[in-house]
């Protein structure tokens, strides 16, 4: 079987966290549990400070099977507010991958 | 599997729950009677699919062990914390007597109706206030009423609709819409749009244009993601915004870089704006904005240029020292260079279908009460005979104004409050204190939430417990499209939708019969003016646009005839014009042409203070996961965002000893509270940025601790009093002066 993975564009993820709530919804993982997460990177450049954000999976990411299997996205693709994240199989997210600048795929599982 | 079994369905989410202004399309998943997930719509055009942080919370909020689900009277003083249950019978009983007593004692006037931000809120509240005969709507506290009411009476006055950035929402095809294009440039000035839908605009639409080639110009104190990903960000001092819009009028007009044509058609009074502005030359305003007047000049070249271009604006644009003359700039800016309802540029903004959730406008307010009933009521509204501007636009009350009557008790003593869903002395009030200590006199006091919150649990007599949006019938018209929210679970304990509350102390309140039996027929009522009625709207996935041609649908309606009460094209002003020079704000005592004020506390203004306080502190700093005050309780959301926290530069907290994590002090002459240090290259070297709404629901909420919302309510560092000319804007919300102290045994 192929693996899947998600592939962000990080550079479009704004911080807003609803990746991290949407996955806790899904799975109602307690506290300090959470299959994504996003960190903000500050980095400061010769003219001026840069303001990034770096979502990754965690252990605890399952890729939402209980969901792909009836069809449906996984509540964070779904719910990403800046549409930055896709579910896919490795090897499909690899091509797309090769027109995205700024991206990382990840295969949880 | 369990999840066969949900029954799912589809509403839209406006208020209590999500919390914020957005109007997303949501699918609620039951099972049981219990609300077991939400998710976004993808068939509604709002969200799309997507869904904030907020929103996915919302199961976590309505099942919370805390939330208050019978109704309570208070049994002990007000702040020991003591209630009792009662019925609503009980509750509906008391409240009938006490403010039926206040009425015939003080009159109706002298019973204040509160709310927080406006939301869905502003139908109900008002919808009783007049019932009972008050003219007293207000967000108490709120210093200037400096959220969207200023930026509204602006563009009232200047161009007699609203306008909002075009993103398609206006739309239903949205981005696929032929008629529709993206902005080239877009100018966000004073937001971080990530964080939520400030004035009911779905933040994350700016990223759907960058993706269709927008590109970005950002004012901001801050570096942030979006400044990033500007091509000019203009990194200002806060409280000079107003420089800059007449910086950039001034280049504009002066580089003859305006739409002539446009101006010559459809605008008013050009040639005394471009002599108001020549005194703010790039020169000038880099002196007073912190701006290099290269950037300065490039934005303005950039913007006026690449047409269609459009401006994201947000609140501190209210809380500006000139207040509504700030706004009455940035709306010149898209006047003179004809950006305004053209695709792609500042759309003009009017409610779905012509239905009123509640009033936007005086127009609305005189269309559901009548012109006699609002003229009689204006005699006694609070602040209304102070300022014109306040007496003539909507309905509001003035709040500065306010807490002098409330302190004085002149002209007339205020005996009573309903406070629906708004948390005045942990939320919004500037100098809450102040606000503690004059209300705590007040004779009867009834508090409608979802939670307790220190406001409640300072001055309830009465706690009626609300609805979440997922539990109550509502209706939403704010911009587009119309929407309809059903109830998808009956009230969790015995809470009702504040609709139902309102319309039950209505019937019991009214002096004129009420027509409604049932919420129901009030909002098929409201909806007529659309010609549709809940269920329908519900059968059409619960929202709908106007049909082609109506004068609620864009573009050009100037030229169509479709803005004016007579049918005649161009705009709802006295002129028929966009008035730059303001016939409006010359008939209410104001200066017609915008003019640039200094905060009455800044460098500037007051260097001595500035000696012992440095740094400028800006307030109201938004996060993604909470709405104002809100969800400081919900763990999937805390969890995100645990601590209030002041941003600092890493140079300036070096020089202070102030480490990343560090409790302080954030003082000035008002106070001091206690915030947690982001130590951080993000910060201007002069700036210190904090959120508004901190309160720790775990802890103490009896009286002196109310939730720790003397230590943690940056609001403790504001003041009222400090209103514009207008009585729109002009407060410390976003410019004071502070400095910033490391705590003893800071470090945790």
């Amino acid at each position: 079987m192929p693996r899947n993975g998600l592939l962000i564009q990080h550079d479009w993820c704004t911080g807003c966290h609803a990746c991290e709530v949407a996955c806790k919804q899904e799975h109602n993982f307690s506290e300090g549990m959470v299959g994504i997460k996003v960190d903000e990177v500050v980095s400061t450049g010769p003219d001026k400070v840069y303001v990034d954000f770096m979502p990754y999976t965690t252990r605890f990411c399952d890729l939402c099977t209980d969901r792909t299997k009836l069809g449906e996205q996984p509540a964070c693709v779904k719910h990403c507010q800046a549409s930055c994240i896709t579910y896919g199989t490795v090897s499909e997210l690899a091509k797309l991958m090769e027109k995205q600048p700024l991206s990382s795929i990840f295969a949880p599982k | 599997m369990a999840k066969s079994k949900e029954n799912k369905v589809i509403s839209t989410l406006w208020s209590a729950g999500c919390g914020s202004h957005g109007g997303c399309g949501c699918e609620i998943f039951v099972q049981d009677g219990k609300v077991t997930r939400v998710e976004g719509d993808k068939n509604h055009p709002f969200n799309q699919g997507r869904l904030c942080a907020k929103g996915l919370a919302i199961p976590q909020y309505m099942y919370h062990p805390d939330r208050v689900i019978h109704p309570l009277k208070r049994v002990g003083e007000r702040g020991e914390g003591k209630w009792q249950r009662i019925t609503w019978n009980e509750a509906y009983d008391t409240i009938e007597k006490r403010f039926k007593d206040i009425r015939t004692k003080y009159g109706a006037e002298s019973v204040i109706f509160c709310q927080g931000t406006g939301r869905d809120i502003g139908g109900p509240i008002t919808f009783l206030m007049y019932a009972y005969g008050s003219p007293n709507w207000v967000q108490v506290g709120l210093a200037g009423h400096a959220c969207y009411t200023p930026r509204l009476g602006a563009m009232f006055a200047t161009q007699g609709h609203y306008s909002v950035l075009d993103a398609s929402q206006m739309l239903e095809k949205r981005y696929d819409s032929p008629e529709w294009k993206p902005p080239k440039y877009i100018i966000i000035w004073a937001q971080n749009p990530a964080a939520g839908c400030h004035d009911g605009f779905f933040g994350h639409w700016i990223i759907d244009c960058m993706k269709r080639g927008s590109k970005l110009i950002t004012i901001d104190p801050r570096s942030t993601w979006f400044t990033t990903r500007s091509e000019v960000h203009l990194q200002n001092r806060p409280g000079t915004d107003g420089a800059i819009a007449l910086g950039m009028l001034n280049v504009i007009i002066n580089e003859g870089i305006y739409d002539k044509q446009f101006v010559e058609k459809w605008c008013y009074g050009f040639d005394e704006l471009k002599e108001r502005v020549q005194e703010y030359t790039p020169e000038k305003v880099e002196k007073i904005t912190w701006v290099p007047k290269e950037l300065l000049i490039k934005a303005a070249r950039l913007y006026a240029k690449n047409k269609p271009s459009a401006i994201q604006w947000g609140e501190p644009v209210d809380a500006m020292p000139a207040g509504s003359v700030v706004a009455q700039a940035i709306n010149q800016l898209w006047a003179i260079t004809g950006n305004i309802d053209n695709p792609g540029g500042n759309v003009i903004a009017r409610n779905s279908h012509g239905v009123t959730t509640y009033p936007f406008s005086s127009a609305e307010l005189t269309k559901l009460y009548g012109a006699e009933l609002v003229k009689k009521l204006n005699e006694k509204r609070i602040g209304a005979n102070d300022y014109p501007m306040i007496k003539n636009f909507r309905g509001w009350v003035q709040p500065d104004v306010l807490i002098n009557q409330m302190e004085t008790g002149k002209p007339y003593p205020v005996k009573g409050a309903w406070i629906q869903t708004s948390n005045i002395i942990g939320g919004q009030a500037a100098d809450p204190r102040r606000h503690y200590n004059a209300m705590k006199k007040l004779d009867f006091i009834v508090c409608v939430d979802l939670f307790q919150n220190p406001t409640s649990m300072a001055l309830a007599d009465i706690f009626l417990p609300a609805c979440t949006i997922c539990e109550k019938e509502s209706f939403r018209s704010w911009w587009q499209p119309l929407g309809v929210s059903v109830k998808a679970v009956d009230g969790v304990g015995e809470a009702k939708s504040d609709w139902e509350i309102n319309l039950e102390m209505a019937k019991r309140l009214a002096t004129n019969p009420i027509k409604y039996n049932t919420v129901r027929e009030l909002i098929d009522d409201r909806l007529k003016d659309g010609n549709t009625n809940f269920e329908k709207l519900k059968a059409k996935g619960c929202w709908e646009y106007p049909p082609e041609g109506h004068n609620t649908r864009p573009y050009y309606r100037y030229e169509k005839g479709l803005l004016r009460a007579d049918g005649k094209p161009g705009f709802e002003t006295p002129t028929g014009k966009i008035e730059l020079y303001s016939k409006k704000y010359e008939e209410w005592g104001l200066d017609p042409l915008p003019y640039y004020e200094e905060p009455k506390e800044s460098p500037v203004a007051s260097p001595d203070l500035a000696k012992k306080y440095p740094l400028i502190l800006t307030t109201g700093r938004r996060s993604p996961v909470f709405f104002h005050s809100e969800h400081r309780m919900i763990p999937w959301l805390r969890e995100l965002d645990p601590f209030p926290v002041v941003e600092i530069n890493d140079k300036t907290a070096e020089k202070l000893g102030i480490g990343n994590g560090d409790w302080v002090y954030i003082e000035n002459t008002r106070g001091r509270v206690k915030f947690k240090a982001k130590v951080t290259p993000t910060a201007h070297p002069e700036v210190v940025t904090a959120p508004h709404g901190w309160w720790l629901p775990e802890t103490d909420g009896r009286s002196p601790n109310f939730f720790n919302t003397w230590d943690h309510n940056i609001n403790n560092l504001t003041s009222m009093g400090n209103q514009a000319k207008s009585g729109f804007g002009g407060t410390n919300y976003r410019s004071s002066l502070c400095r910033v102290v490391k705590m003893e045994g800071g470090k945790e």
